[in-house]
């Protein structure tokens, strides 16, 4: 991934973004951690998070315009928090003051203030921070300029005492009665000031501009011309803010607050020949690209105050702060399993894979992760971005396998059972009996095959019944797989094969069985005429059915991942299940922005946990029978206890049939389906005889030893490796008091322990287990 | 682990061989990396004896580790 990428990524994800309230308040308060604050009761970090950014917070706490009001979202339901309340209350809880102040080295440069309110005096306590000499000129004999306007109910005078106090710990002087203008009658001239400074800030309030004679450009309103991003006038080191760019009817002391920082950045840049303009467009309020999901959220008024001016008491305030949405976006975390494992969100993902696939030497951490994801798209459906974490997997994990990288225990079964389904013992590829050419072939697939093969017999059947020109059958895996795990080469040479074998029996119309086989011939053969059977079986009609009891069923229609993007596919599902006279019942998260059942990216391969969790996550969803069409969603929640229908279930329904199938096939059956189904199929429609492959090993296994083997992804066939090697070279050990052999062997690249006895009809097994540590002797 | 290693000298033995197993040196190796372990073996022919427990524990995790080195 280049860095770049790596951004663009990463602002996809919006999460990170402030919220509304925090964009909008000029100095970007952390109202929502304030009320986070507050329902913790921890008044103490939430007066820490205003002092973070207001200088004074004992004055600003009780008289804040509240600017943040207007991004609230709960203004779009009720009405905006009561954020000062909560800032109150924490300020009024709070016994310290806090301003985390770094004191840089002084400086030589010499700044002046003229006017000691709130916009002047912050300017002072953020330059003097920064090492500055300051001057504040002061007109009157005191410090604040309009606020002590406001009464002393509202904003007591003991705040305003304790946060000047601030000023004395910093290289501020402060002078009072002093009238700067340029009129004969004023004690200290504008001019001689100006030239005695190194830069002046010029916040007096709602002073009347024109009775100081200062001899700026003033605008047609008889203002002074200062730029609103900057606070610059036409005079380089003379700038202007707070009430005086206001005015007097838009008093705001947050905003004056604002423009004190803003003057003060300014003035840093200026005495340090900086760019005045560079990287400030976030400096004031902006809008926040936040996203968050305001749906099914209750209408609550805000929390009134028993006493106005001692503001909420502790209930009232944990009440209203009870109210804030705390905004965030997560999204996809909320719809997904594996996202949600990992406890962040997607731009930390990002930045968390970029890292894996950058580092030479030491610990991959984020490996797990990357080969977790079921890859199914579900994220960029919900994310207001688009971002797709899946895309960046699959990427990564290309990345992986070229560089060799990739652990090899995440994939390698899934890509062992891929090889079955490519190898020998399934694949298949004819004309209809007495035809020489297809017109159409079916690509039942290879899960398909695995769980019922029955229903694939039958569909070819119905299928050459139906269609008249010639079905060929094609039986293979698509590559998917492969494709899922990073394995571009083998995927590549999948698909290579399946294309020769359609080209073989002269390139016809392709009916899939699976959709994701669909899927991933859609996406590679862009000349294919592929189409699923679902479409077809619309189109050509279903079976003809004899049931006398027919018993109509509500089910909850669950669609296949790979499908999320059609919508005709699904739109036929829903067809075939009325007109076999069922009920439809849709899941709340069906059709585009439907779930995977945990199979998809081979994530239960790689990560069977999440996997099941992502499972009882939707099976929970709804109570009634849920219908699949995928053969692996059927077993996964099937297996996982939820009474599930695939859809040909009931398209081949016979009378007394009993229906859902309580299980899908393990591993092992798994394979021999797929075998039996291409012997039987040999047999029954092209009638060849088939050499079956004589096993000479019969093994007696009980459920429970079952179940560890397929909890340990351990074959039958394995077993039968490890066995027939002992056997046959003696090489087995022999636990003398329970009369029991233990061999093992190496197949390929795991070794296969099993502990086994010689009964009368065969070996019994008692035990399997594996390891990927190489015994070198 | 010291009753296990005792129930192993006395109730696993080589079956090719007849004698019970010992403890002796043998490498493990994995994505290139060796590792020299004390297992229980057949002196004679080699045969090694990875219990369970083992293989599904310490082993396991050596291998998680290596895979994401």
């Amino acid at each position: 991934m280049e860095q770049k990428v790596l951004h663009e990524r990463e602002k996809r994800c919006i999460q990170e973004q402030p919220p509304g309230c925090t964009a909008a308040c000029p100095v970007h308060v952390d109202a929502r951690g304030i009320a986070s604050a507050v329902r913790k009761g921890d008044y103490q970090a939430g007066a820490q998070l205003l002092h973070n950014m207001v200088p004074f917070p004992r004055i600003i706490s009780n008289i804040c315009d509240q600017l943040c009001q207007q991004g609230c979202r709960r203004k779009e339901i009720d009405e905006s928090i009561a954020i000062n309340r909560l800032e109150k209350i924490c300020i009024d809880n709070s016994n310290e003051a806090f301003l985390k102040m770094v004191l840089m080295p002084p400086r030589d440069k010499k700044v002046a203030i003229i006017g000691g309110g709130l916009s002047g005096l912050t300017a002072a306590v953020e330059l003097g921070k920064k090492g500055y000499n300051i001057t504040v000129f002061e007109a009157a004999d005191r410090l604040g300029g309009g606020i002590w306007n406001f009464k002393e109910t509202r904003l007591p005078r003991q705040n305003i005492v304790d946060d000047f106090a601030l000023l004395e710990k910093l290289p501020v002087k402060i002078n009072f009665n002093v009238q700067v203008s340029n009129k004969e009658n004023s004690n200290l001239s504008f001019h001689s000031l100006s030239a005695a400074f190194d830069a002046v800030y010029l916040a007096i309030g709602c002073t009347d501009i024109t009775t100081l004679a200062l001899d700026f450009a003033l605008d047609i309103d008889e203002k002074i011309g200062i730029d609103p991003f900057t606070l610059a006038t036409s005079n380089p080191k003379i700038f202007a803010g707070g009430s005086l760019l206001l005015g007097f009817d838009h008093k705001s002391p947050i905003t004056s607050i604002c423009h004190g920082k803003m003057a003060a950045n300014s003035i840093d840049r200026l005495l340090q020949n900086a760019s005045l303009t560079a990287n400030r467009d976030r400096e004031g309020a902006f809008t926040t690209l936040l996203y968050t999901n305001v749906e099914g959220v209750e209408p609550q008024k805000g929390v009134r105050c028993a006493d106005a001016d001692k503001g909420y008491a502790t209930e009232e305030a944990l009440e209203e702060a009870n109210r804030c949405l705390l905004c965030e976006c997560l999204e996809c975390v909320k719809v997904c399993e594996y996202l949600a494992h990992f406890r962040g969100y997607p731009k930390r993902y990002v930045r968390e894979v970029y890292n894996n696939l950058s580092i030479v030497m030491g610990i991959h951490h984020a490996n797990k992760m990357i080969n977790a994801c079921n890859l199914c798209g579900l994220c960029e459906q919900v994310c207001p971005g688009n971002l797709n974490m899946g895309e960046i997997c699959r990427e990564a994990r290309q990345f992986m396998v070229r560089k060799g990288k990739m652990p090899p225990a995440a994939h390698d079964f899934a890509l062992r059972d891929m090889q079955f389904s490519t190898g020998k013992e399934f694949v298949l590829s004819k004309h209809q009996p007495g035809f020489s050419s297809s017109r159409t072939v079916f690509f039942p697939g290879c899960q398909l095959s695995a769980s019922s093969p029955q229903h694939v017999i039958k569909m070819y059947q119905f299928l050459c019944e139906k269609i008249t020109d010639g079905v060929g059958l094609i039986l293979g895996c698509c590559g998917v797989p492969a494709d899922w795990a990073g394995q571009e080469d083998l995927f590549k040479q999948t698909i290579q094969n399946i294309e020769d074998s359609w080209r073989k029996l002269s390139s016809p119309r392709v009916i899939t069985g699976c959709s994701t086989c669909y899927s991933i011939f859609k996406r590679e053969f862009p000349e294919m005429d592929v189409e699923p059977i679902w479409t077809l079986l619309e189109k050509i009609g279903l079976p003809d059915r004899k049931e006398e009891n027919f018993s109509p069923l509500k089910l909850a229609v669950h669609d296949t991942c790979t499908t999320r993007q059609e919508a005709e596919l699904q739109q036929s599902i829903r067809n075939i299940l009325h007109k076999l006279g069922h009920q439809v019942e849709e899941l709340k998260n069906s059709r585009q922005v439907t779930e995977c059942c945990g199979y998809g990216g081979l994530m239960s391969f790689a990560n069977p946990e999440i996997a099941h969790k992502m499972i009882d996550k939707r099976i929970h969803e709804n109570e009634h029978d849920y219908l699949t069409y995928c053969a692996m969603c059927h077993d996964n929640f099937a297996n996982q206890g939820k009474r599930t229908y695939h859809l040909l279930d009931l398209v081949f329904k016979e009378e007394g049939q009993q229906i859902p199938r309580e299980k899908g096939p393990g591993y092992s059956q798994r394979q021999e389906n797929r075998a039996r189904l291409k012997t039987t199929l040999l047999k029954e429609v092209w009638g060849e005889s088939v050499d079956e492959e004589q096993c000479n090993v019969t093994l007696i296994i009980s459920d429970s030893v079952r179940q560890v083997m397929e909890e340990r992804r351990i074959l039958t066939n394995d077993l039968i490796a490890v066995i027939t090697h002992a056997e046959s070279t003696g090489n087995k050990l022999k636990n003398i008091e329970n009369n029991t052999y233990i061999a093992y062997f190496k197949p390929i690249s795991v070794t296969y322990w099993v502990e086994y006895s010689q009964g009368e009809d065969g070996f019994v097994i008692h035990n399997a287990y594996s390891h990927r540590l190489e015994i070198k002797g | 682990m010291i009753q296990i290693n005792k129930q192993v000298q006395d109730t696993i033995i080589c079956n090719k061989c007849s004698i019970p197993l010992t403890v002796g040196k043998v490498t493990l190796s994995y994505l290139g990396s060796d590792f020299p372990v004390e297992l229980y073996k057949c002196l004679q022919c080699g045969l090694v004896f990875i219990p369970e427990e083992l293989a599904r524990g310490k082993m396991d995790q050596v291998e998680k580790a290596l895979e994401d080195k």
